[in-house]
C-alpha cells in the first residue's frame, strides 16, 4: 500500500518537522497551514530544498542542498545518527530487516563526504541528523523536489531508511508523508492505476488476487503489468504502441523533453483525448471526447495525501455536449459490445468495496457521515487508520519486518559542464498549476508570467538584468524568457515553472531521464547555459 | 517567515537609524537569503519601539524606506510594524516638517492661556498639522503634557542628526517659535526653580519630596551621601520574604489610580519562581492623566530613588529583568533616569551581582509615544513587546500572565518609591501613618485654579478643603465653581462637597474615586461645558479603538454633549438619557479602564448640573 | 538555433520486473491519538439554572449548552476569541463590569445572568453603535440581533456626510474637531477595488479582528493586513494603505471567509450584487473537494443558475477549518472557461 503514513493532525502535534523537496508554502498551502501550526506550538521546522522557497523561510534549519544530491545528504545523516549512536536500536531489532547491509552501505558517507556532495555544511548535516534523531515524535515530507528524480524511488527508500533508523514510523505524530500533487493522484494509485497493481494496490501478477477480479468481472486480465507514462512513449519510440487514449492529462506539453514527446504523438496512428479542456495534446488528437469536471460536475470520491477518500459532488450541470467520464466510458464499452447498464457512481463504488479489502468499510453513507474516511477500513465498524504501520509497534511484531534498502547516491543524469553550467530545476508557483490549462482561467494579481529566474549574482555574471530576455539552452532545446532575480536562489542555479506553455515551453529544456521502478522524469535537474539576445533581436 | 517587502529601500539615514538600534547589519545576513541557514530571530520585536522612535527622530516621520528597513532587520510583516507606528501619537506617518511644536490644550492649560497660544500660531503657521514638510516647522495640539503647574506648557521636537526635545513651560508663543526655528540647536530652557514644582520644597516631614532641591539629580554620589541604597541593604538583609512581609504590613496600595494591595502582587510573583522561574518587573511611568505629574518632578528630580525603588522590588520579588516604561512626552525624565541607569550599572547597582553578591537585576528604559491607552498596565506590555498598545482581556491577571507571557509586577513610579522607607523604617510604621484604609502620605497634584500649583505631599487623611489651603486657596477669580478630582478619568465635585477626606476610601463614599490624585478646581469664569467636551474629545481621541463600547462611545459622547450644550440641535431632549445610556455601556462593557471610565467625569458633572453655573452658559455662540 | 540533441544516452532500463509481493500485511490495531488529559467538570448557575461543563469551557459554551441565545459578531468558532464586540456580554455575580461570555471561562460556583436589564442595555448599546456607524446592509446577522434587542441606531442623528469620515488623518482632534453633534459620525469611505478577486468595502467594517487573524498567525500566518490608527479611526490597513498588489496579500480569501458583514466580498459577488443579479435565495451549496493539489481541501461552492459564484469552506472541516488557497477559493472559473465544449 503507498500512501502518507501520517494524518494532517499529528503534523500539528509533532515536535519535529522536515520537508524535503517539498515548497508546501506554495504548492499545498492548506497543508501548511497545519505545518504552521505545529511551528508555531514551537514544533522545529527543518526545509531542504535547493532554493530558499518561503517554506524554508519559516524554517529553524534550511539545507539548501545541491538538487540531487538527496540520497548523499540522508546516507551521510544516517552515517551521523549511527556514529553517534542515536539510532532507535530496539524498534530495529523488533521491526526491521537488512540493518547490518544498511550499516555498511552509508559508511562511506561522512559528514566531509556529505558536505562535499551536498554544499550543505557539515554541522548542519550533523544538526538536523541530531535533531531528527532525538524529537520525540518527527514527520518527515516530501513532495516532487525527491520524486522527479532519475532515482526517485531510491530517494524514497533513502528517506524511509531514515524513518526506520530512528523508528520514526507507526507511531502518532512520526511518519513519512508524500504529499501529492494533484487530487486525486493517490486515488488513481487506489484505483489501480498504476502498471502493475489492480483496486486496493493489489498486485496484477498475483495469481490469487488477480483471480478474484476475473470471477467478479467475468473476463481474464492479462497477468503482466502494464507500462508507465515514460515506457508507454519509449514504446512508442519503437512502434510497438501506435493508438493511445489520454483522460485528463496533457502530456504533449507537461512531458520532460517536450520536443520530443510531441514528435511522439504526432506520429500515433490513432490518438483519442477525453479532457473537459481543449488542450494542446487534446488538439492533436484524431477524436476528442468532451468530458465534465469531475470535481464539480459529476459524483465520485478522490483521495487525499492523507489517504482520506473523500466525495466530489454534482454541484453543476456539464455544458452542452459534454459527458460526465463515467458516461463516456459506458458508452464506449457499449458500443465495444459490452452493456454495462446506466452508470452510477454509488455502484461501481460498491464492487470496488467487494474487491479491494481496504475499501471495504467505506460505504457512500459512512463517507458522508464522516465527510470522508482514511484507508484501510476494513469493515463498517472501521474508523480507517489515524496512521499506517501501528503493527511495527506490537509485541510480538504483527507481519513481516520493514526493510532497510540501501541505496547509493548518483548525480542528476544532465551533467553540468562548461558548455552548461546552469542547474535548472521546475517547481510549481502558489496561484497556478501545472501546464495552467485551469488556472490561466482566472486573474491572479499574483502572477508574472514566465520567467528564468536567477541569483542576482549570476546576473552579474552573465551581464543579464531584470526583465531581460534571454536564450536558456539545454542539451535538448532552448527557450526564449525574461530574467527574474530571486534572492532565494544561489549561484549556478535557475528556477522556471511549466505554468504558460504559450509563453515558454520549459520543457523543451528538461530532460526525460526516467526513475526505472517508477517512470518519472527528471524535471527537477536540467543542464542549461543562458545566451543573450544580440540587442536588435525583437524582445 | 516569508516576509514581503516590497517598495522603497531605505536612504543612508533611514538604514542609520534603524542601526543606531539594533546595530548595523552583518553582510549577508538578511539581503541574501540564500546564505542563511537559519531562521531569523523573532524575539526582537519588543524593540520596534525603540527603533521606531529613532526613524520619527532621525528622519521626522516613519518613512516606508525605513520601516521596510526595520521589518526586514526585526523579521516583521510591514503591515503590523505599520499598524503599531500608526498607533502613536507621537509618531507621522506622513511627510512632516523637522521641528514640531505640541502645544498643550488639555484642561488644566485650556483655562490658563493655551488657546491663546493656539491662535498665535495658527497665525503663523495655518492650522495645526498644515505646514508643508519642506517649511522646516509645524504645530499640533497635544493632550495634557503634565506639566499642569506651570501651565501653559508646550514641548517642541526637532528630528535630524542631532534631534533635541525641549519641554517649555510656562510656554510664550514667540519663544517656541524662535525655539523651533532653529531645529540645530537644542534650546537653552530657561532655569525653573523646582520649587515652583514642589511649593514645599525643604519642608520637614515630607518622605518621597524630601530630597527634592537637595541634589544633583545626575549623580549617584549625591544619592549615595544622602542615604542612597542603604535600603537595598537592607532589603537584602531582610530577604525577599521579609521584604514582601513589610510591604504587606505596610498596606501600601497602588497609587496608580486602581488601589490594589502592593503587597499581594508581590507575593503572587514570588510565589510564581518555583514554576516561572523567569518574571519581569515592569515601572509604569506612563503618567498621562490629564492634570498628573507628581512622578514626573519624582523621575526628574529624584532619579534614583525610582532606580533604587525597582531594584528592592526586582531582588525582593525575584524578577532579574526589570522594564521602565516612561512617557514619551517626559524627555527629562527620560534622559535622567537614562543616566542613572547607567550610572548605576557602572557602580554595581544593577547587572551582575548587586552589591556583589549573587543577585541580579537589571532595568531597561522604555519610551512611550503618546497614547494615554498605554498607562494601562496590559496595553503597557503589548507597547513593550512591540504590538499595538491594546489592553488584553483579564484575567488572567499581570501576575500570572503578563510580560512576554510570563508573571510580572507592575507598579506604578508612585507606589515604587514609597517602598525604601518601608524597607528602612518597617511596614508597621508606615501603616502608622495616615488613615486605617490609606497608609502612609501621598502625593497631589494641584494646578488649574488654585493659588500655588505644584506637587504636594501630606499624610492620607487631609481634606480637599485643606489641600487647597495648603495650595494656597482657590486662584482666579476666588470664587470656586467646582473642582475636579482624579483627573478626566475622575470626578467633578462641588463646593459643598470639600470636606471630603482625600483618602481612597473618604473619595469613595461619596461615589468618586481619588485616581491619579488630581485635584484642579475651577473658578466661576470657567465654562464647564467647554472642559467636559475637551475631556470627551480627550477619551474619544486616546481611546485605542479595540472595543465597541469605547471606540464608538466616545464619539458617540461628544457629539450627545454638543448636542446637550447646542441647545438649537435635534434630538435635545434625548441628550441626557443617551448620554446615560453611553456613559452606562461605557462603564459596564468595555474592555478596560479607559472605557469604564471615559464617561465618570462628564457623569459627575451633569449630575451636578445646577450646582455649575458654568455648565448652563452652554457654547459661546461665536464658537 | 542550435542544433537540437537527442536525449541523452543513458537512459536507463525501465520496467524491470520487481518481485511482486506475496502475503498482505494483516492490518494492526487500529492507531489512535494519544489520550487527552481528562477535564474536571465546572458547576455553574445560568439564568438561574444549574449546568455542567468541562473545565476550561467559556461562559458562552456553557450558555449555548442551555440552549440559551447568546449574540456574537467578532466569535468564530476557528479562531481564537479577541472579545472586542462586547455584544455577548453578561452579568457576572460580584464582578464590576460585565463580561464577554466568548472568552472568559467558566469557574466553580459563578452565577451569570444572561437577560438582565443591564445585559440588554450594553447589547443594545452595542448594536446601536454599529448600526449607526457602520453600514450594515450585508449583514443579515447583525439587523436580526438590532431587531432583537430594539436597537434604535437612527437616534443618533443622521449620518455625517462621507467628506467628514474621508481616510483618517493623523491630525490629533482637538475641542475646534468638526464635530458639532448635528450628525453621527461614521466609517463611510469609498470602496477600495484593486484587484479582480475580491473587493474591501470598509464602511461595512465592525473591526471584528477576524479577517486579521486569518490574514495572520492563525490561519494564512501571511500578515498583509493588521489595524491602524487609534479609537474610531482604527482600520484594517495594508502598510500605508498600499493597494493589496502591492502588499504581501497573496489572495487565499481567508480573510473574506470569516468577514461578517460583507465588507470583504467575492469580485464576482460585488460585481453582481452591483448588477442587482446577485440572489442568494436562489443559490444552492454544494460541497466537493478541491481540484488542485492533493491536500483534500472540501470547498463549498455556490451556485447560482448554473454558474460558480463564490467558494467557501466549511469552518467544521478538519482539513481546512474554513481556509482555502487562492486556487481553490478563486480558480474555479476555468469550468465555465473558453475551451470547453458548448
Amino acid at each position: 500500500m503507498g500512501g502518507g503514513t501520517s494524518s494532517y493532525q499529528e503534523i500539528e502535534d509533532s515536535d519535529l518537522i522536515l520537508l524535503w523537496g517539498s515548497n508546501a508554502r506554495e504548492t499545498h498551502p492548506i497543508f501548511f497551514h497545519h505545518v504552521l501550526k505545529g511551528v508555531n506550538r514551537g514544533a522545529r521546522l527543518f526545509v531542504i530544498d535547493p532554493r530558499r522557497t518561503s517554506s524554508a523561510q519559516w524554517a529553524d534549519g534550511w539545507l539548501g542542498l545541491e538538487v540531487g544530491s538527496d540520497i548523499a545528504l540522508s546516507n551521510a545523516m544516517a552515517r551521523e545518527i549511527l556514529d553517534a549512536g542515536l539510532e532507535n536500536r530496539s524498534f530495529i531489532e523488533h521491526a526491521t530487516s537488512g540493518f547490518d547491509e544498511y550499516c555498511r552501505s552509508v559508511e562511506s558517507y561522512t559528514l566531509e563526504r556529505g558536505e562535499r556532495e551536498t554544499g550543505v555544511p557539515a554541522e548542519s548535516i550533523r544538526k538536523l541528523a541530531h535533531e531528527y534523531a532525538r524529537a520525540d515524535r518527527a514527520e518527515l515530507c516530501w513532495t516532487l523536489g525527491i520524486t522527479e528524480h532519475h532515482n526517485a524511488v531510491d530517494n524514497v527508500l533513502a528517506l524511509i531508511n531514515l524513518a526506520l533508523l530512528t523508528g520514526h514510523v507507526g507511531k502518532y505524530g512520526s511518519g513519512l508523508n508524500p504529499l501529492r500533487g494533484q487530487n486525486n493522484v493517490q486515488g488513481g494509485g487506489d484505483m489501480g492505476a498504476i502498471p502493475d497493481r489492480l483496486p486496493g494496490f493489489q498486485h496484477v501478477e498475483s495469481d490469487e488476487l488477480r483471480a478474484r477480479f476475473e470471477r467478479a468481472w467475468g473476463v481474464e486480465i492479462p497477468p503482466k503489468r502494464g507500462l508507465h507514462l515514460s515506457g508507454m512513449f519509449d514504446a512508442m519510440e519503437e512502434g510497438k504502441l501506435t493508438a493511445l487514449y489520454i483522460l485528463g492529462e496533457n502530456p504533449a506539453v507537461s512531458e520532460a523533453d517536450q520536443g520530443r514527446a510531441q514528435r511522439l504523438l504526432g506520429g500515433l496512428e490513432c490518438l483519442v483525448v477525453q479532457d473537459l479542456l481543449m488542450t494542446d495534446t487534446a488538439a492533436m488528437a484524431d477524436v476528442v471526447l468532451p468530458a465534465a469536471a469531475g470535481w464539480c460536475e459529476s459524483d465520485g470520491t478522490v483521495t487525499s495525501s492523507e489517504r482520506m477518500v473523500q466525495r466530489v459532488r454534482r454541484a453543476l450541470s456539464p455544458p452542452p455536449g459534454v459527458r460526465d467520464d463515467l458516461d463516456i466510458l459506458y458508452e464506449l464499452a457499449r458500443r465495444l459490445g459490452s452493456d454495462w447498464g446506466r452508470p452510477d457512481p454509488k455502484r461501481i463504488w460498491d464492487e470496488l468495496r467487494e474487491l479491494s479489502p481496504m475499501h471495504r468499510g467505506m460505504s457512500y453513507e459512512r463517507l458522508e457521515a464522516l465527510e470522508g474516511i482514511r484507508w484501510p477500513c476494513y469493515d463498517e465498524s472501521h474508523p480507517g487508520e489515524l496512521f499506517l504501520h501501528s503493527r511495527l509497534w506490537q509485541e510480538p511484531l504483527l507481519g513481516p519486518r520493514a526493510p532497510f534498502s540501501p541505496v547509493e547516491f548518483e548525480p542528476p543524469v544532465d551533467e553540468l559542464n562548461e558548455r552548461f553550467p546552469l542547474r535548472l530545476t521546475t517547481g510549481r508557483r502558489l496561484d497556478s498549476y501545472n501546464t495552467g490549462a485551469q488556472t490561466s482561467s482566472y486573474s491572479s494579481p499574483l502572477r508574472r508570467g514566465e520567467s528564468l529566474d536567477l541569483s542576482p549574482e549570476d546576473g552579474e555574471r552573465y551581464g543579464v538584468l531584470e526583465g531581460e530576455r534571454v536564450k536558456v539552452v539545454s542539451r535538448r532545446g532552448s527557450v526564449i524568457a525574461p530574467v527574474r532575480f530571486d534572492t532565494g536562489l544561489r549561484p549556478g542555479l535557475a528556477f522556471m515553472t511549466l505554468h504558460f506553455p504559450d509563453e515558454v515551453q520549459t520543457n523543451q529544456l528538461t530532460i526525460d531521464a526516467v526513475d526505472p521502478k517508477s517512470g518519472t522524469a527528471e524535471f527537477k535537474a536540467s543542464a542549461v547555459r543562458i545566451v543573450k539576445l544580440a540587442a536588435s533581436q525583437p524582445g | 517567515m516569508d516576509l514581503h517587502i516590497a517598495g522603497q529601500s531605505p536612504d543612508r539615514d533611514e538604514r542609520s537609524a534603524v542601526d543606531s538600534v539594533l546595530g548595523p547589519l552583518q553582510a549577508g545576513k538578511v539581503e541574501s537569503y540564500h546564505l542563511q541557514q537559519e531562521r531569523p530571530d523573532r524575539s526582537k520585536r519588543h524593540l520596534l519601539l525603540p527603533v521606531l522612535h529613532a526613524i520619527n527622530s532621525r528622519v521626522g516621520w516613519i518613512s516606508p524606506g525605513a520601516l521596510n528597513y526595520a521589518c526586514s532587520r526585526l523579521n516583521l510583516p510591514p503591515a503590523e510594524a505599520f499598524g503599531v507606528a500608526d498607533f502613536y501619537g507621537l509618531f507621522s506617518m506622513k511627510p512632516r516638517p523637522r521641528a514640531v511644536i505640541h502645544v498643550c490644550d488639555d484642561i488644566a492649560c485650556l483655562i490658563r492661556g493655551a488657546p491663546a497660544i493656539c491662535e498665535q500660531l495658527a497665525g503663523r503657521l495655518g492650522p495645526p498639522g498644515a505646514a508643508e514638510p519642506s517649511s522646516g516647522l509645524t504645530w499640533l495640539r497635544s493632550p495634557c503634557l503634565g506639566l499642569c503647574e506651570r501651565a501653559p506648557a508646550a514641548l517642541v521636537s526637532a528630528a535630524g542628526p542631532k534631534p533635541w526635545e525641549c519641554a517649555l513651560a510656562p510656554a510664550r508663543a514667540d519663544a517656541l517659535l524662535a525655539a523651533a526655528d532653529q531645529p540645530e540647536h537644542r534650546p537653552e530652557a530657561p532655569p525653573v526653580p523646582t520649587s515652583r514644582s514642589v511649593p514645599q520644597q525643604g519642608q520637614p516631614g515630607l518622605r518621597l519630596l524630601r530630597r527634592v532641591g537637595r541634589l544633583q539629580p545626575e549623580s549617584l554620589k549625591d544619592h549615595l551621601a544622602q542615604g542612597g541604597y542603604e535600603a537595598l541593604r537592607r532589603a537584602v538583609e531582610l530577604g525577599p520574604e521579609r521584604v514582601i512581609r513589610e510591604v504587606m504590613d505596610s498596606k501600601l496600595v497602588g497609587r496608580g489610580g486602581a488601589a490594589f494591595p502592593a503587597g499581594r502582587k508581590w507575593e503572587a510573583v514570588y510565589r510564581a519562581r518555583s514554576s516561572q522561574p523567569v518574571r519581569y518587573l515592569v515601572c509604569n511611568a506612563d503618567e498621562s492623566e490629564p492634570g498628573t505629574f507628581k512622578d514626573r518632578v519624582i523621575m526628574e528630580e529624584d532619579p534614583y530613588l525610582l532606580i533604587e525603588s525597582m531594584t528592592i522590588a526586582g531582588v525582593a520579588t525575584g524578577c532579574e529583568r526589570g522594564f521602565l516604561y516612561v512617557r514619551g512626552e517626559y524627555p527629562l525624565a527620560f534622559e535622567r533616569l537614562s543616566h542613572a541607569i547607567r550610572q548605576a550599572r557602572r557602580h554595581g547597582f544593577l547587572g551582575k551581582r548587586i552589591l556583589n553578591l549573587d543577585l541580579s537585576f537589571d532595568i531597561e528604559v522604555r519610551r512611550g509615544a503618546g497614547a494615554y491607552i498605554c498607562g494601562e498596565e496590559t496595553a503597557l506590555f503589548n507597547s513593550i513587546e512591540g504590538y499595538r498598545g491594546e489592553p488584553r482581556n483579564k484575567p488572567p491577571f499581570p501576575t500570572e500572565v503578563g510580560l512576554f507571557g510570563r508573571p510580572t509586577l507592575v507598579n506604578n513610579v508612585e507606589t515604587l518609591v514609597n517602598v525604601p522607607g518601608i524597607v528602612l523604617w518597617g511596614g508597621r510604621s508606615f501603616a502608622a501613618v495616615g488613615t486605617p484604609g490609606s497608609t502612609g502620605t501621598k502625593l497631589f497634584c494641584l494646578s488649574g485654579h488654585v493659588g500655588r500649583p505644584g506637587v504636594y505631599e501630606v499624610p492620607f487623611g487631609a481634606s480637599l478643603a485643606s489641600l487647597l489651603e495648603l495650595a494656597g486657596g482657590v486662584g482666579g477669580s476666588g470664587r470656586l465653581q467646582g473642582v475636579l478630582i482624579g483627573g478626566a478619568a475622575g470626578t467633578f465635585l462641588s463646593p459643598r462637597e470639600l470636606d471630603t477626606p482625600m483618602t481612597f476610601e473618604g473619595t469613595r463614599a461619596i461615589g468618586a474615586a481619588l485616581g491619579s490624585a488630581v485635584v484642579m478646581p475651577f473658578d466661576d469664569s470657567v465654562d464647564l461645558s467647554r472642559i467636559l467636551l475637551r475631556i470627551a474629545a480627550f477619551f474619544r481621541d486616546e481611546s485605542c479603538g479595540q472595543c465597541v463600547p469605547c471606540r464608538v462611545g466616545t464619539v458617540r459622547q461628544e457629539e450627545a454633549l454638543f448636542r446637550l450644550f447646542g441647545g438649537d440641535v435635534q434630538g435635545i431632549g434625548q441628550a441626557p438619557l443617551q448620554l446615560a445610556e453611553i456613559g452606562q455601556v461605557m462603564s459596564d462593557a468595555s474592555i478596560c479602564g479607559l472605557g469604564h471610565t471615559a464617561s465618570s467625569a462628564i457623569q459627575s458633572a451633569l449630575a451636578r448640573w445646577d450646582e455649575f453655573s458654568g455648565l448652563r452658559q452652554g457654547l459661546n455662540p461665536d464658537h | 538555433m542550435e542544433k537540437k540533441k537527442p536525449a541523452i544516452q543513458e537512459r536507463l532500463p525501465f520496467n524491470e520486473p520487481a518481485p511482486c509481493p506475496t502475503v498482505p500485511v494483516p492490518p494492526g490495531p487500529i492507531p489512535a491519538p494519544p489520550p487527552a488529559a481528562p477535564r474536571d467538570q465546572v458547576t455553574l448557575t445560568v439564568d438561574d439554572k444549574t449546568v455542567r461543563v468541562p473545565e476550561g469551557s467559556t461562559l458562552l459554551e456553557a450558555c449555548r449548552t442551555l440552549g440559551i441565545d447568546t449574540p456574537t459578531l467578532c466569535y468564530l468558532e476557528n479562531l481564537n476569541p479577541v472579545n472586542v464586540c462586547r455584544v455577548c456580554v453578561v452579568e457576572l455575580e460580584g464582578s464590576r463590569t460585565l463580561v464577554p461570555a466568548c472568552s472568559r471561562r467558566v469557574e466553580n460556583g459563578m452565577v451569570i445572568r444572561t437577560d438582565s436589564e443591564r445585559v440588554r442595555l450594553s447589547r443594545r448599546m452595542v448594536l446601536e453603535f454599529l448600526a449607526s456607524s457602520v453600514n450594515v446592509s450585508t449583514a443579515p446577522e447583525l439587523q436580526a440581533y438590532l431587531e432583537q434587542y430594539g436597537g434604535q441606531p437612527e437616534r443618533f442623528g443622521p449620518a455625517a456626510p462621507p467628506e467628514a469620515a474621508e481616510e483618517p488623518g493623523t491630525e490629533r482632534p482637538a475641542v475646534d474637531c468638526p464635530t458639532d453633534g448635528r450628525t453621527a459620525a461614521t466609517v463611510a469611505q469609498p470602496v477600495k477595488i484593486d484587484n479582480d478577486l475580491y473587493i474591501r468595502d470598509y464602511s461595512k467594517c465592525i473591526l471584528c479582528y477576524k479577517c486579521v487573524q486569518a490574514c495572520g498567525e492563525e490561519a494564512q500566518n501571511t500578515f498583509a493586513i493588521a489595524v491602524a490608527g487609534r479609537g474610531f479611526d482604527s482600520r484594517i490597513s495594508t502598510e500605508y494603505s498600499v493597494p493589496l498588489p502591492d502588499s504581501a496579500c497573496v489572495y487565499c480569501g481567508n480573510c473574506i471567509g470569516v468577514c461578517p458583514t460583507g465588507a470583504l466580498m467575492f469580485k464576482s459577488e460585488y460585481d453582481m450584487r452591483e448588477a442587482g443579479t446577485w440572489k442568494e435565495s436562489d443559490q444552492e451549496r454544494t460541497d466537493t473537494i478541491c481540484p488542485y493539489c492533493g491536500v483534500g481541501c472540501t470547498l463549498t461552492l455556490h451556485v447560482q443558475e448554473n454558474q460558480i459564484v463564490k467558494v467557501t469552506s466549511p469552518l467544521d472541516q478538519e482539513v481546512t477549518r474554513g481556509h482555502l488557497c487562492i486556487k481553490g477559493r478563486f480558480g474555479w472559473q476555468f469550468v465555465r472557461g473558453k475551451g470547453r465544449k458548448k
